[in-house]
């Protein structure tokens, strides 16, 4: 059974390319077989946080507007033979992709692999109504501040709108000692306010841009909690039953682990 | 008065602040993008009072009100005549 994911947020810069790059990873790690499909057009950025920005023939554009085959215009992940991209243009804009071609491109893909993530772009606009078209399932990606938290509730309404479900929520860049000093919102806050099921809670982490910087998603970095959060969402996405865990404190033992360089 | 009161808000941590912000906001913003939900809710209150007493339709009005940290539903009905109950 296929399942084709949209990510989303309302928000930009919350983090949708970066959960779509690390799941997209983390899946095709665990073996399934997976297509990411960009769809922020104009804006291309999911082939540089993949390090696949060197390869790219073809886009969704041209796929769309008939000029090559679907199977042209992926490209493979350098690592994960299982894992493969399809770039949006960098020269179009958002309007040259339509809600039903992106629904045919869907049921198309999802004969062939386990999972479609689409990475979408912000806003709720034309370009929103296109990502979501062909998804069964929504991730809601937000941040634990006013703006963001709003824009995820206008986004689950639009997205109730359009039948759209089975919505779950993840929530990015959590700065677990602020939460500890009650300066942050935490998860139980925001599930009290949004009453989406939560499938993650990822940490603001430095691993997170120096793994981007190079390309290689930080999923799977055990040296790292966002990499550990991903890979936890990976195993509830896959239908595992995976308790959250806790975030380490900058207290005591962390500070004496440094100091030992453990 | 409303200066202690004021203090008491600010030594909240904004943690909790940011929290009891975002539902009475959304509350407003929920109401806003969904009128249809308005008008049902509208016609649903009109079908209970009509039981009892006997109102102005057309004239009646329904809205969310927020205070600073609070929301309501304010209803104004006006009532032409009560009627009769065994
Ligand atoms: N958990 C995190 N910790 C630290 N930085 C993050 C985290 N998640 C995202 N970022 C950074 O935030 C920025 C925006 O992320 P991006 O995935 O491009 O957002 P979006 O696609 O929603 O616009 C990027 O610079 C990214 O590296
Ligand atoms: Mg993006």
């Amino acid at each position: 059974m296929s399942e084709v994911i949209v990510v989303t947020s309302g928000k930009g810069g919350v983090g949708k390319s970066t959960t779509t790059a690390n799941l997209g990873v983390g899946l095709a790690m665990r073996g399934q077989k997976v297509v990411l499909i960009d769809t922020d057009t104009g804006l291309r950025n999911l082939d540089l946080l993949l390090g696949l920005e060197n390869r790219i023939m073809y886009d969704l554009v041209d796929v769309i507007e008939g000029r090559v085959e679907i199977r042209k215009a992926l490209v493979r992940h350098k690592k994960f033979e299982n894992l493969q991209l399809l770039p949006t243009s960098q020269v179009k804009d958002k309007s040259a992709v339509n809600p039903a071609d992106l629904m045919a491109l869907c049921d198309e893909l999802r004969k062939e692999y386990d999972y479609v993530i689409i990475d979408c772009p912000a806003g709720i606009e034309q370009g929103f109504q296109t990502a979501i078209a062909g998804a069964d399932t929504a991730i809601v990606v937000t941040m634990p501040e006013v703006s963001a938290v709003r824009d995820a509730d206008k986004i689950i309404g639009e997205l109730g709108r359009s039948e759209k479900d089975n919505i779950k929520l993840i929530i990015n860049r959590i700065r677990p000692a602020m939460v500890d000093s009650g300066e942050m919102m935490d998860m139980d806050d925001i599930n009290d306010i949004l009453a989406i099921k939560c499938i993650g809670q990822v940490p603001d982490d430095i691993k997170v841009v120096t793994s981007a910087n190079r390309g290689e998603p930080v999923v799977g970095d055990n040296d790292s909690q966002a990499g550990k959060a991903y890979a936890n969402i990976v195993g509830r996405i896959m239908g595992e039953d995976i308790p959250f865990m806790e975030f380490e404190k900058e207290g005591f033992f962390a500070k004496l682990k440094k100091a030992f360089g453990m | 008065m409303l200066d202690s009161l004021m203090r008491i808000f600010n030594s909240e941590k904004s943690g909790k602040v940011a929290k009891k912000r975002l539902q009475m906001v959304l509350i407003q913003d929920r109401a806003n993008v969904s009128p249809e939900v308005m008008e049902l809710i509208r016609d649903e209150i009109i079908q209970v009072i009509s039981k009892y007493m006997v109102i102005d339709k057309t004239d009646m009005e329904l809205s969310l009100e927020n205070d600073d940290d609070s929301v309501a539903l304010v209803a104004n009905i006006p009532v032409h005549n009560m009627k009769h109950h065994r």
